[in-house]
């Protein structure tokens, strides 16, 4: 976009230029968001980031298999029983066969506990941003769209959620339930606290959608409710919900990692950053790598998420300020 | 003798991401006491630019070369300090949406004390009183019951003679007008522009008025510069630029000015097209993309054309002849406009 | 407005029943006994029916949750003759484990809770929205590329983390300041203010970073609006163009923010409180959660719902205070 820097008038030339240069013609949102996105170096930093980070939780097998370390194998040989299991070697045992040391008291490798934990924190994250995307739509879209009782319950509903003091509320209950498939629970009780924000964000453009000329005029024409939701709504929805996700990522990660670091979360032997770095609590003044490592990978997760989802939303709404 | 407000060769230049716009190429006129001018143009023609270039009021990434002097204090060289206190003072501005345009969290009265407190140093009191007179005098009906409501609860034209109001706080010499009626119903712009002219005649002040409308300048305009693509087309007297058109851009305005004694959809004749990016400005005259009555390839799309006088001060930048355009003026244009070219005498 | 805040007390009233509700059946529902984990160690079937009988668990789940209600404005009586215990009002339950009413817990650790909560606001507030402000004025500037880099830093860092690691350096190794610990304020200010500076900074850090994205944004678009160049157009200092026309119209949603944020903090700050051991509201949470203590778990649930109810209640009211377009009927 031509919108000149700090020129205050309001009109932007913007199909002015579009049909003068003839560069910009003829290109969907999708791809002006996309050629928005490429020249925002933060943004295609954070991109780069989380695509490694998704190819090391899928290949996690692969690269504790180099490693040659499961990631809940224990090592006794790497750790020194008389001084109280601190790890044999300087740096908390990071060498030639411990990439990035071990833990100390059961040895068991730092590296694959780490590429594990990305697994564990990304489908946990990623499985509860998904069910709290899908249902913030859903009942985005039905209340900003039906309206009348169906938004007010909705309404309601959202208002409860918000007002729940969730982290205690989410300590509580997890700690209570039974331990079978951890995971898949964390998923479904932070997925179903956090739909209300994608609701009422979604619920919200939905409102504003419906009141322009296309959306007015299919209904005019005798669109079936069906059409006008997925054909007009949806795919206009699309960019926001884009965005949200990816700035419901990095929030998720970041609860689910307080939750194992409170010990509510995923369970041992199941290795998780969170969990990480409480086990390590008691040992970072002797072997800091073992608390400073898990850190790391969790700052710079959610920041590379955080980065991308700032640069999404700049590319998908731009406002016009000339960031 | 000088006149009041002369700007001589104006160039404005944003640098942006994607390149130098070049908002405002080289324009110059005078305006003097108790004179209006009115700039026309599509929005991206540079008026607005102009216009906040002789405020000093652009902000970002600019160049601003010529100059602009206002009663003999040159303004563009200026020590920034300067200007502002002659901002709100000897010059002030009115801006297109009234309702962003005012504070929302302030009252009008708030509003209007303020501009007249900085400039006057006089006390609340005096200054609230004068908010009353002024308001009185835009015409809002029992000034002293609404100075202390807030912009939102004024209609669309009461908000705009706030705005008014509050330009003319301080006397200026000075009123620059950036589209004033372009947000109010058609009815609420007749009122808005008499009382612009209104209390020209009363105060002596110097109007310059921007609008996309050539019909909203016949009313009250002395002078009309037509600017295309950041250039100045044409210059001269309303009766020159209104009865003898010199340039096919101001033509096609002529074509599209706002009539009430029209369906709303013959009402508008727009020229076909759009206007070009500042950017990249098509070569030669910037026009002949869109002119009807181009010659190509030479010298339309080849050479700048010159902005020479044709006779008196009417001033136009076209390649055509002086004969060329007469005839054509007379033969396609006067028939379709006489009506509104009636109107506008 | 007065009908308008009525009416909004009404539903802050019925938010926090539901919420209530919804906390008490799934703490029933759940598997776990809470008289046999009131009953501690040395257990007979006997004394587990007994205090069963004492907390009213033998009685249908809609009877015991009206009772629990009940008793929140009238106080109840657990148990009869000797083993009788008093709740009086406001009676959020009585934790069998720390032999005392949840309320007189919940007021013990109130103090330090609210302690945390305003300093660190203080501290955020002066430092989120200056740096907020500064960055948006400089735009595209050396120190707001720089601070926006810190701020995305702090958003992004856990505050356990943050926490461990100020710890490890202002106290472990620069030893300059005490173990954090709650000091009365009104005994001793100074003492205060270092025991508590820690948790402080950990809290601020997280908030200063949010809110000076929150401020820059807000900034950067109030100074783009049409006002603010009628403002410049009067002539007006460029000082009182930022300050009056822009910071007032920039601020008043980040300081509708700061209020639910508040809010959610006088509830217990859960993870800064455990992480330094400090006895508030959130490490009560946290304790009562690893026991099991459901009536502890019960009343901290609804007594930080109703800061967070009150706190959107009261920034609704202060929006309609300081934006005049905004009117409740």
């Amino acid at each position: 976009m031509a919108v000149p820097v700090g020129v205050p008038e309001r009109q932007a030339p913007g199909p002015t230029t579009a049909a003068a240069g003839g560069r910009v013609e003829g290109r969907s949102l999708p791809q002006m968001a996309w050629r928005r996105l490429r020249r925002d170096r933060a943004a295609m930093a954070g991109l780069g980031v989380v695509s490694a980070l998704v190819l090391i939780a899928i290949f996690a097998p692969v690269l504790t298999w180099l490693n040659g370390y499961s990631p809940t194998q224990f090592n006794p040989g790497a750790i020194d029983p008389a001084l109280g299991g601190v790890p044999k070697g300087p740096l908390g045992g990071i060498g030639a066969e411990h990439w990035l040391g071990v833990e100390p008291k059961s040895g068991r490798d730092i590296f694959s506990r780490l590429v594990y934990g990305a697994r564990v924190s990304l489908l946990i994250s990623v499985g509860a941003t998904g069910v709290a995307v899908v249902l913030g739509t859903v009942f985005g879209i039905v209340a900003g769209y039906v309206g009348g009782w169906a938004d007010a319950v909705i309404g309601r509903t959202m208002d409860v959620l918000l007002s729940f003091p969730s982290l205690i509320f989410m300590i509580a209950l997890v700690a209570m339930l039974p331990n079978a498939n951890r995971p898949l629970l964390l998923i479904v009780v932070i997925g179903f606290f956090g739909w209300s924000y994608v609701g009422r964000i979604v619920r919200g453009q939905t409102i504003s959608l419906a009141q322009r000329e296309f959306v007015e005029a299919a209904r005019a024409l005798g669109a079936s409710t069906r059409y006008i939701v997925f054909r007009e709504l949806l795919p206009n929805l699309a960019g926001p919900i884009l965005v949200v996700a990816t700035l419901t990522i990095p929030t998720y990660i970041a609860v689910e990692a307080a939750l194992s670091f409170l010990g509510v979360g995923v369970k041992p032997p199941t290795p998780s950053w969170g969990q990480m770095l409480s086990d390590a609590v008691d040992w970072y003044q002797v072997i800091p790598s073992y608390f400073v490592l898990p850190g790391l990978c969790l700052f710079i997760t959610v920041l590379s998420f955080n980065l991308l989802g700032d640069g999404l939303r700049d590319a998908i709404e731009p406002r016009g300020d000339g960031s | 003798m000088t006149s009041l407000l002369e700007v001589e060769d104006l160039r404005v230049r944003f640098s942006t991401e994607d390149g130098v716009v070049r908002a405002v190429d080289g324009v110059s006129f005078e305006v003097d006491r108790g004179q209006t001018l009115g700039i026309v143009g599509e929005s991206g023609s540079g008026k607005s630019v102009t216009s906040l270039a002789i405020m000093g009021l652009l902000r970002g990434r600019f160049t601003v070369e010529g100059s602009v002097t206002l009663g003999g204090d040159e303004l563009v060289r200026a020590d920034p300090d300067f200007v502002r206190e002659l901002r709100g003072n000897r010059m002030a501005m009115i801006f297109q949406d009234p309702l962003s345009s005012l504070h929302p969290y302030y009252t009008v009265g708030n509003q209007i004390i303020e501009a007249y407190r900085l400039h006057t140093g006089a006390t609340k009191r005096v200054a609230r009183k004068r908010a009353v007179d002024l308001l009185g005098r835009v015409g809002i009906p029992q000034p002293e019951g609404r100075i202390d409501d807030y912009p939102h609860q004024f209609s669309g034209g009461m908000r705009q003679r706030v705005m008014i109001a509050m330009a003319l706080a301080c006397d200026p010499e000075l009123l620059i007008a950036d589209e004033p009626t372009t947000a109010l119903d058609v009815t609420v712009q007749a009122q808005i522009l008499n009382l612009i002219a209104d209390l020209q005649e009363e105060f002596g002040t110097a109007v310059i008025l921007i609008t996309h409308d050539l019909g909203v300048v016949a009313g009250v305009a002395d002078e009309a510069l037509v600017m295309y693509a950041g250039r100045p087309v044409e210059h001269g007297t309303l009766r020159q630029v209104f009865y003898e058109p010199r340039h096919p851009y101001t033509w096609g305005l002529l074509s599209s000015v706002t009539r009430l004694d029209r369906e709303p959809e013959h009402r508008l004749r727009p020229i076909s097209g759009n206007p070009p990016s500042l950017i990249d400005v098509p070569s030669g005259c910037p026009f002949h993309p869109r002119c009807p009555y181009r010659m190509l390839p030479e010298p339309c799309s080849t050479e700048v054309p010159e902005y020479a006088p044709v006779n008196g001060g009417h001033l136009v930048a076209c390649h055509l002849s002086e004969q060329e355009r007469t005839e054509t003026f007379a033969r396609d244009i006067l028939p379709r406009v006489q009506s509104s070219v009636r109107k506008g005498g | 407005m007065i009908r308008y805040i009525v009416r909004r007390l009404i539903a802050v009233a019925g938010i926090l029943l539901v919420i209530c509700g919804i906390t008490f059946v799934i703490f029933y529902v759940l598997p776990a006994d809470p008289a046999t984990l009131a009953c501690g160690r040395a257990c007979t079937p006997e004394r587990i029916a007994e205090i069963q009988h004492q907390l009213g668990l033998d009685r249908p789940i809609y009877q015991q949750f009206f009772d629990y209600v009940v008793g929140i404005f009238a106080g109840r009586t657990f148990g009869t003759g000797e083993a009788a215990v008093q709740c009086p009002f406001p009676c959020l339950g009585f934790s069998y484990q720390n032999n005392l009413p949840v309320w007189s817990l919940l007021m013990d650790r109130l103090p330090v809770s609210a302690s945390i909560a305003i300093g660190a606001a203080a501290l955020w507030l002066l430092v989120g929205l200056g740096a907020g402000v500064i960055s948006a004025l400089r735009k595209g500037s050396l120190w707001d590329r720089g601070a926006m880099v810190v701020a995305l830093s702090g958003v992004s860092l856990p505050v356990y983390f943050t926490a461990l690691v100020l710890l490890y350096v202002f106290y472990i190794r620069l030893e300059l300041i005490p173990y954090p610990e709650f000091v009365n304020p009104f005994t001793d200010p100074a003492g205060w203010i270092s025991a508590m500076i820690l948790p402080w900074i950990t809290l601020a850090f997280l908030f200063s970073a949010m809110y000076a994205r929150l401020t820059r944004a807000g900034m950067l678009d109030t100074m783009a609006e049409n006002y603010v160049r009628t403002a410049r157009a009067k002539g007006l200092p460029e000082r009182t163009v930022v300050v009056k026309h822009g910071m007032r119209a920039a601020l008043t949603p980040v300081i509708t923010i700061f209020g639910i944020d508040l809010g959610q903090l006088l509830g217990g700050a859960l993870i800064t409180e455990t992480v330094f051991g400090m006895p508030g509201v959130g490490q009560l949470a946290y304790q009562a959660i690893g026991t099991i203590d459901q009536p502890v778990i019960m009343g901290v649930t609804l007594f930080a719902a109703f800061f967070i109810v009150f706190a959107n209640l009261i920034v609704d009211i202060l929006y309609a205070v300081l934006d005049p377009r905004v009117r409740y009927t």
